[in-house]
């Protein structure tokens, strides 16, 4: 935002930095321009093959997949800043949306992608417009609301100092957003953002081919390609998807995400330089050349005058106007009711629509024991995969020459979609008579156990040299040196791992209860093969059934198991 | 002392500020009744000691914070909110991190619609001014403290202000640093370098407000109010080791500690069985060291307090809060500005360390009612366990809770170390248990 302007225009000459640089913004421009052709194309007809394994297809269906997930990334950030600014700046409306936010974030929304498909088809009939806006609103869904949440803790953190200072300066409340609270909370954010693409390469392979009762919606992508190439049973096509899904995040990590990450570090308040910065190729390649810098000078210009811009923005809703005034309790009871009572009409909506359904309460009861069966799996899985991983990652984490070179390989695997492990589950399954119940359940943890090795490795890595030196030279070894030593070392680390390892899980369940290879289903009994079978079927009133039964039980598990371990860990543990 | 003569840029009247206590029922004093004025062409310096306001009256004049009742005007213009007419400098500098030197100093134009070109103009003037030219384009992050809080500087000159407000602005620089940039200061004040008509500064280093001010504003503890207005007329440039700098150094820190007699004296009358007494942050550690050191020569038990701050290194927050432990647990006495430590804090320095304990605990349980209180209920109940809330809750009676939290640290604190009770951190309850 701030590029230097003194140091700017000393050389007029290109230099060869330009030359990359201008040859990759006309490649992104071009392929912009390729691919806007085939989304607003007329809808196929039912049935009609769209998808062709053929390899030379998959750069296309790639770049179409990274621009959805760019699409939703777009609505993602447009969505923090309004519904994050608006839950900070306004008590009342605090009231409701954090809740609110926090609900969604254990909502499995990938059980509900047959709602927001037919919504979307219907706002655009016929187009295949409506079938993306569905997909990237299944994106926008896994990243919006950490991102939200991150954004809104930021603006609650705000130095004090800095605060003072934007007051005295009389900064206006747009001058200020722009000027200290959207840069302060700029690392948070784009941290989270990160994270949450992860998880949205699973939701984006999830949602590009998707069958809601007698429609089939199937788009160009990577995804609907995996799902061809599983029906077809096409091993070699699964291979050049995984080369191709691996091709694609890579260029995402370093074209879009390592340069924001080292552009970011200027953002962060702390006035000691800090030790580890972050940087990157294509970053510097931008920062060295003239030409392209010089370009933008007009438009970064142009940005800082406009967020200094002298603009007021009303209030929505009236604030008590003196600080010190505590606001007034009837307006905050009267707010509170209406509250209620939307919540209440909601409910009451949602009772109706399951019991129009048929479904009587011994449905409900199957539903729950089918919830408490993907619960324990959840829960199994997390303690195996930690039994596992722990071990192996304080080990790597502890020599930092191996942590460095496997933290980007477990993020990288973090993001990896699990469809594509499909065929080899099945054809295993099928060839051994396995029990699915028992050993599908792999399928649950095997994109999200990643979480859990790279937060280790990241908390071992960060574990003070002089307490493990201290342990040497006492000589604690063994059993001891795990369970006094390191692992209440790695406790808070490994807690957030978990936890976010525990929500992937949740919703991975809905695609990895129920796997279909070439004709062959597989199915475990679990809430997630329920909300599956219901979506085959198009029966709305089940799949919100199983969907509520699921949200209610994450965010159970959630406050009563994850949050009280956390916040301990937070208190007792935090070096 | 309100005097409405021309030249008055700045009047406070009778302002008083409140805060809800726990309940949110009761309002606690943080000023009280705080009248005082600033002229043009004068430096006026507001010393006291954390808890005194001082903060809390500088942030008022600014118009960040509003006062409970009472009113301020500058310029005759009451202050409704952060004003024109002045620009602060903040004790933590703190500046943009993502700003480099000259965006940190042009915001403030910019944002209040000054067109680009003067901008830059009075932006290269104020950076030219302060000293730190050819650090346009450096970050926060690559600068010392000492050119950060130059950069503040800029920042308040290029707005223009009549008066300038200085929260503190070397107490978070080395002691060299700092008074480069006072005399820095001091200088292009005198030279009339820098159009300000008058500066106001918040410090608690009583040798700072002797060095820089034309009139010392003396603010007692809890609540803050004006104790006394000491005119300072010596010349400048004012040499530290001159007999009479020297004399009024003393003559304010004989004040400050006479003040911390009386208003130690005074809630312990009003509490019931005097809770109202508030201790502060403590080390037992550094309450020996403090015996130690005034028992050593030069002093041999009897210490001059600019002195002892001087050689120790200490402001007055770090050394008035030991003394008073000190005083308060019978160790050691204020005599006007020395420092003098009983018969019994003379014995102490030659203790063992289990002896100390002992009388550490005892005279905590003779002098520090709270101590007292806790081993009586620990007493009274069979369990002989007691959670620390209760206590907490009787404290936030006559105090806010970061001094009720504080206080309830430091009796932990004595009464571990003198072993009168334990203390349970993860269940936060008192008993007489500890790990055998």
């Amino acid at each position: 935002m701030s590029i230097n302007i003194a140091s700017v225009g000393r050389r007029v000459l290109p230099n060869q930095w330009d030359l990359i640089a201008f040859a990759a913004i006309m490649a992104v421009l071009t392929a912009i321009a390729q691919s806007y052709h085939g989304i607003a194309a007329p809808l196929p007809a039912p049935k009609e093959d769209v998808i062709s394994l053929g390899y030379g297809n998959l750069p296309y269906y790639a770049l179409r997949t990274a621009l959805r997930m760019f699409a939703a990334l777009f609505f993602s950030l447009v969505f923090t800043f309004t519904y994050a600014t608006l839950a900070a700046k306004s008590r009342r409306w605090e009231m409701v949306l954090i809740p609110v936010l926090d609900i969604l974030q254990s909502v499995p929304i990938l059980g509900f992608l047959s709602f927001t498909v037919t919504f979307f088809l219907g706002l655009f009939p016929g187009n295949t417009l409506g079938a993306e806006l569905a997909a990237i609103f299944a994106i926008f869904t896994s990243q919006a609301w950490n991102m939200a949440f991150s954004f809104y803790q930021s603006l609650r953190t705000v130095p004090a100092d800095l605060d003072e200072v934007s007051r005295g300066l009389r900064l206006s409340g747009w001058q200020k957003f722009w000027q200290l609270e959207a840069p302060f909370a700029m690392p948070g954010l784009i941290w989270n953002t990160m994270m949450s693409m992860s998880g949205g390469w699973f939701f984006v392979v999830a949602s590009e081919a998707i069958t809601v009762g007698d429609t089939t919606i199937t788009l160009p992508g990577v995804g609907s390609y995996i799902a061809k190439a599983n029906d077809a049973g096409d091993w070699s096509a699964i291979g050049a998807a995984i080369l191709t899904m691996a091709v694609v995040i890579l260029l995402y990590d370093q074209l879009l995400f390592r340069p924001i990450v080292a552009w970011a570090d200027k953002f962060r308040v702390e006035l000691s330089a800090s030790q580890e910065t972050s940087s990157s190729w294509v970053l510097n390649i931008l920062q060295r050349t003239h030409w392209v810098r010089m370009a933008f000078q007009p438009v970064f210009a142009g940005l800082r005058s406009l967020s200094l811009a002298p603009i007021r923005i009303p209030r929505l809703l009236p604030e008590s106007k003196r600080r010190d005034q505590p606001p007034s309790r009837i307006l905050d009871a009267l707010w509170v009711l209406v509250v209620i009572a939307v919540a209440v009409y909601a409910g009451w909506l949602t009772v109706q629509f399951i019991a129009s359904g048929g479904i009587g309460w011994d449905e409900v009861g199957r539903v729950f024991v089918l919830t408490f069966y993907t619960l324990v799996r959840v829960f199994l899985l997390i303690v195996l995969a930690s039994l596992i991983w722990v071990p192996i990652a304080v080990w790597i984490g502890l020599r930092p020459k191996w942590a460095e070179r496997v933290q980007p390989v477990a993020q990288f695997l973090a993001a990896f979609p699990v469809n594509l492990l499909f065929g080899a589950t099945v054809s295993l399954i099928l060839f051994f008579n396995l029990n699915p119940n028992i050993w599908l359940s792999f399928l649950i943890i095997f994109g999200t156990q990643w979480y859990i090795v790279f937060n280790v490795i990241g908390g071992a890595a960060a574990f003070p040299n002089d307490l493990v030196e201290a342990a040497k030279n006492f000589r604690i070894r063994g059993w001891r040196w795990w369970v006094k030593v390191i692992l209440p070392g790695v406790a808070p680390y490994y807690l957030t791992g978990a936890i976010t390892a525990s929500g992937g899980s949740w919703n991975a369940s809905i695609v990895a209860e129920l796997v279909r290879w070439k004709d062959h289903t597989v199915v475990a009994q679990g809430v997630g093969s329920y909300i599956a079978e219901a979506t085959d079927k198009g029966d709305f009133p089940k799949i919100v059934l199983g969907v509520a039964m699921m949200s209610l039980f994450v965010t159970l598990f959630n406050r009563l198991f994850w949050r009280q371990l956390y916040s301990y860990a937070e208190r007792r543990l935090r070096l | 002392m309100l005097d409405a003569s021309m030249a008055t840029l700045l009047s406070v009247d009778n302002v008083n500020q409140t805060y809800a206590t726990g309940s949110g029922e009761s309002r606690k004093l943080v000023l009280d009744n705080v009248s005082m004025s600033l002229k043009t062409g004068e430096i006026v310096a507001l010393l006291g000691r954390s808890g005194s306001g001082k903060s809390t009256l500088l942030r008022i004049i600014a118009g960040l914070n509003r006062p409970s009742s009472g009113k301020v005007a500058i310029s005759g213009r009451p202050v409704e909110g952060p004003a024109e007419e002045v620009a602060m400098v903040f004790q933590s500098f703190a500046l943009f991190p993502w700003l480099n030197v000259l965006d940190n100093v042009e915001i403030g134009p910019r944002a209040n619609g000054v067109a680009l070109e003067e901008t830059r103009q009075r932006a290269l003037k104020a950076i030219d001014i302060i000293g730190l030219d050819g650090f346009e384009s450096a970050y926060p992050k690559e600068l010392s403290g000492g050119m950060r809080q130059r950069v503040g500087f800029a920042r308040a000159l290029v707005m223009q202000p009549k008066i300038l407000l200085m929260d503190e602005p070397f107490s978070a620089l080395d002691v060299l640093t700092a008074e480069t940039l006072r005399t820095d200061l001091l200088d292009l004040w005198q030279e009339g370098r820098i159009p300000i008509k008058s500066i106001l500064m918040v410090t608690h280093n009583i040798e700072e407000a002797v060095l820089m001010a034309d009139r010392i504003l003396v603010l007692s503890s809890n609540p803050g109010r004006i104790a006394s207005e000491i005119p300072n007329t010596l010349p400048h440039p004012r040499d530290r080791l001159d007999p009479p700098f020297r004399a009024m150094v003393d003559s304010i820190y004989a004040l400050m500690t006479q003040r911390a007699e009386t208003a130690r004296v005074a809630p312990r009358e009003a509490g019931a069985a005097g809770l109202a007494l508030t201790l502060p942050d403590i080390s037992t550690n550094s309450l020996a060291g403090m015996l130690e050191e005034i028992a050593a020569p030069p002093y041999n038990g009897k210490a001059d307090l600019p002195h002892l701050a001087d050689s120790l290194g200490f402001e007055i927050d770090d050394l008035f809060p030991l003394g008073e432990t000190l005083q308060i647990l019978k160790l050691a006495d204020f005599e006007e500005a020395d420092i003098k430590l009983t018969p019994l804090g003379q014995r102490f320095v030659d203790m063992d360390v289990d002896q100390r304990k002992k009388v550490i605990g005892e005279q905590a349980l003779a002098n520090v009612p709270l101590a007292a209180h806790i081993k009586r209920v620990l007493d009274e109940r069979p369990s002989h366990r007691a959670p620390a809330s209760r206590f907490r809750e009787e404290l936030e009676d006559y105090m806010s809770e970061d001094y009720a939290d504080r206080t309830l640290r430091t009796i932990i604190n004595l009464g571990r170390y003198g072993e009168l009770f334990a203390y349970d951190e993860a269940a936060q309850t008192f008993s007489y248990e500890n790990p055998q």
